[in-house]
């Protein structure tokens, strides 16, 4: 049931459509990045959409708004950040790297090198366990080889 | 008279089984400890009656369901009488409570099926997994019977039910819980392996050929059940997105990431009595992320604190099951794990250190995925801060991690045990690099744009594609083509499967990136009549029209795709409208095709008089989950594999199994 909580959210919301053909900007760069920005902006009242698929009411009023933004002449950062101003940090779906998100953002570059540092240490260690089986053959079984593979 | 009598007989079996549960829990575990045969050999038959008896309760709700018997409070909320009986019969798990007995129910199917097929392993290990299992089976049904009864009944029964969410009515989603449930809960029989290993204190070699087959199958499942759940949302969420990184889809896909890595590391501990107790580990944490996923779901927590704090008699009961079995099973290892020897010698470079490198992919990039779900948690409970972690941040956390997998996983594949050689294993595969640098050379001249995602999964895809082709040329030995070619199809299954899986990934990864590199949109106002070029292909709005369904009405839009002055297909994408429910849904209309496909929804009427048309092609979508059925086939054709069938060893004595290797 992993999407029940989407469809619940959906409930929630009117059925319009997704970027409705009256929102969209006449100039087709300017459109393009209104897309790119809605893409990485959260519709609030929904469950982890963007405002870019969302159908929501209020996902219309931000996509809107972003268009009047750049139509403005704000570039996309200062688009972004007039959101931010106004609906706080939840609104970002990426979320600022910046004082305790850090965690979030090096977990995996760290995780993964402690991960490699413990798995290397493991092969090595597979190596030659202590005291056993030696790599290569001694001179006695190179020579024993080489007397069979003469046969 | 006797159709109450049924749900009430249900009811009372759900209590029974929990009867059973409980001593089958106690007496078998006993029995293995004092080395009592008598109390052992409870188990089977209690596991067997489990089955019947959860099976008996399941089998009385579908027939509340299909009966419309609205004396059941579940039955209302989630059924209609004019609703289709496919969606009558689904409506039964479309609901938390009616889906936890199918989670029950399949915790006991597992149960019965280890006890049915467990007649090869050793007596006290036998009854320490079925023991340990029902213990699982007992929290569950406990969870089910005090919080979520789904038989609970109505003083007044109303005339008619309020219908299920018109969402929930579609094939897709009908069979998607189902099939997720059987890879999470089959997930529960390697973790109860996994604990009775660690109470016996013994991991060898037929261990680790035991636990394969659950691995592969519920790995087998856990794919249908998430490609059938993001097809469900490519078709009916209207604008063609097939993964959200939801939350709740990411409960279902760490378990599958940790369970890629078990059925990999498990190989090792058959084939080279190595990385026991971390193969230990990762069972204790795949079934622990299944339940994790479980609380996700069910509790609400990551999308509201709020709405959980409001009503958490289900949500911290489920958290009370993950900390009891995920810490106990923990502490339980903390005790043991030093027990385990390892045997094997192995070089830097082998097959085996290959398989720690996939192991590895997989587990960090399942705990990136884990701590960016919960992070928004974290970050209110702790820092105060309200934060969202969606799509964007995943994309770039966890792809990198794919895409290095991807680059090793056909060197890995083919490197041979103990001692390889890089270089080597790149020479054998120097015709798969060719080609998929050449498709991808193709792919980048071919386009349009800039982009580099496109070329980029069409290399990777080739690569694992053909690399797999390649690893089961290699497999056929010595002589020439001919014979190496005839000689490859009397491989044994598990290196078909292995390949086959692999080269399904492939194909996915090129499904996904052709499709997001690669995507046209049209959004417009069409007036009737009117014809507008998408990319090739011409779309003409030939009407609209009112169209009555079971128990909805739709506005039908007739659509024709035209190629120059050739008209190819008619499409019918829907606006319905669910009264009942009253909720409207939009229903796409899609025309597959090998390489694209293409994609309608019908909109709103327009002031003006026109209708917005929005218009998708999608290349390559169809490889997404293409991908996905042959790496579940893959899957099959592994656990077909006489070798690993789950019954197989019944034939075989342990001891002898390892020397064939």
């Amino acid at each position: 049931m992993k999407k029940l909580l989407i469809v619940l959210a959906l409930i929630a919301a009117p059925m319009a459509q997704a970027v409705e053909p009256s929102e969209i900007l006449p100039d087709p760069a300017q459109e393009a990045r209104a897309r790119e920005i809605s893409k990485g902006l959260r519709c609030l009242v929904c469950r982890n959409e963007s405002i870019d698929d969302s159908n929501a009411d209020l996902a219309r009023d931000l996509r809107v708004l972003v268009r009047e933004r750049i139509t403005a002449g704000d570039s996309n950062k200062e688009v972004v950040e007039f959101v931010v101003d106004r609906y706080g940090e939840y609104v970002l779906l990426r979320p600022l790297a910046s004082g305790s998100n850090l965690v979030l953002y090096i977990i995996g570059p760290v995780a993964l090198l402690a991960a490699l540092g413990i798995g290397f240490i493991y092969l090595r260690g597979r190596r030659r366990p202590a005291g056993q089986v030696p790599d290569g053959l001694s001179a006695a079984e190179a020579a024993r080889l080489k007397e069979i593979m003469k046969d | 008279m006797v159709c109450a009598m049924i749900v009430e007989l249900g009811h009372f079996t759900l209590i029974l089984a929990l009867i059973v549960a409980i001593v089958q829990t106690v007496i078998p575990l006993i029995g293995a400890h004092k080395g009592w045969a008598n109390w052992m050999a409870v188990a089977e038959p209690a596991a067997s009656a489990q089955f019947l008896l959860v099976g008996f309760s399941f089998a009385a709700l579908t027939y509340a369901f299909v009966t419309s018997d609205f004396s059941l409070s579940l039955v209302v909320a989630n059924s209609h009488t004019a609703k289709p009986m496919l969606y009558k019969v689904s409506g039964v798990w479309g609901n938390h409570e009616g889906s936890m007995l199918l989670w029950v129910l399949i915790l006991t199917l597992f149960g019965a099926m280890a006890a049915w097929f467990g007649g090869n392993l050793p007596s006290t290990l036998r009854a320490r997994v079925l023991a340990v299992q029902s213990s699982v089976t007992v929290a569950f049904m406990a969870f089910v019977l005090f919080t979520s009864n789904p038989f609970a009944r109505l003083e007044v029964p109303p005339f008619d039910g309020r219908d299920l969410n018109p969402l929930l009515q579609d094939p897709g989603l009908a069979f998607h819980p189902p099939f997720l449930y059987l890879g999470y809960v089959g997930l529960s029989i390697c973790f109860s392996f996994a604990v009775a290993a660690l109470i016996e204190g013994r991991v060898d070699a037929a261990w680790g050929r035991w636990v394969r087959p659950w691995t592969l199958l519920s790995w087998l499942f856990l794919t249908i059940g998430i490609a059938l759940g993001s097809w469900w949302a490519y078709y009916e969420l209207g604008w063609g997105g097939f993964w959200f990184w939801d939350p709740v889809e990411n409960a279902s896909f760490m378990p599958w990431l940790l369970a890629a890595a078990l059925l990999h590391s498990a190989i090792v501990v058959e084939k080279r009595e190595s990385l026991k107790s971390w193969t230990i580990l990762l069972a204790i944490m795949a079934f622990g992320f299944s339940l994790i996923g479980t609380f996700i779901v069910r509790s609400g927590i990551i999308t509201s604190v709020h709405a959980f704090a409001s009503d958490p008699s289900r949500g911290v009961f489920i958290l009370g099951i993950l900390a009891f079995f995920t810490g106990g099973a923990l502490m339980l290892f903390a005790l043991r794990a030093n027990s385990m020897q390892a045997k094997g010698v192995f070089g830097m470079v082998s097959r085996e250190s290959a398989l720690v490198m996939n192991n590895i992919l997989l587990a960090v990039s399942a705990l990136v995925v884990f701590v960016g779900t919960i992070w928004p948690l974290i970050a209110e409970m702790t820092f105060g801060r309200k934060l969202s972690v969606g799509a964007p941040f995943f994309d770039m956390a966890f792809t990198p991690f794919m895409i290095v997998l991807a680059l090793i996983l056909p060197i890995g594949a083919v490197l041979p045990w103990k001692r390889a050689r890089i270089g080597r294993a790149v020479k054998q595969m120097r015709w798969a690099l060719v080609l998929a640098v050449a498709l991808a050379t193709l792919a980048w001249a071919m386009q349009t744009g800039r982009s580099a995602l496109g070329p980029v999964g069409v290399f990777l895809g080739t690569w694992l594609i053909a690399g797999a082709a390649v690893d089961l040329f290699l497999r056929s030995g010595r002589g020439n083509f001919a014979s190496k070619f005839a000689r490859m199809f009397r491989l044994p299954r598990a290196d078909w499967g292995k390949s086959i899986a692999h080269a399904g990934l492939g194909v996915t990864m090129v499904g996904i990136a052709g499709m997001l590199a690669w995507e046209t949109e049209d959004i417009r106002v069409a007036e009737i009549g009117d014809r507008f070029e998408v990319g090739q292909f011409g779309v003409q709005l030939d009407g609209v029209e009112q169209v009555r369904g079971p128990n909805y009405i739709a506005v039908q839009g007739q659509l024709s795709i035209w190629r120059d002055d050739r008209k190819l297909f008619d499409l019918r994408p829907e606006k319905r409208n669910y009264p009942v429910a009253r909720m409207p849904t939009t229903e796409a209309d899609i025309h597959n095709g090998f390489l694209r496909d293409i994609y309608l929804v019908i909109g709103d009427q327009q002031e003006g008089g026109g209708w917005a048309v929005r218009t998708y092609i999608k290349p390559l979508a169809n490889w997404i989950w293409a991908g996905s059925i042959i790496m579940a086939l893959g899957a099959g054709f592994s656990l077909s594999d006489r070798r690993y069938r789950v019954a197989a060893g019944a034939r075989k004595s342990p001891a002898n199994a390892v020397a064939a290797e």
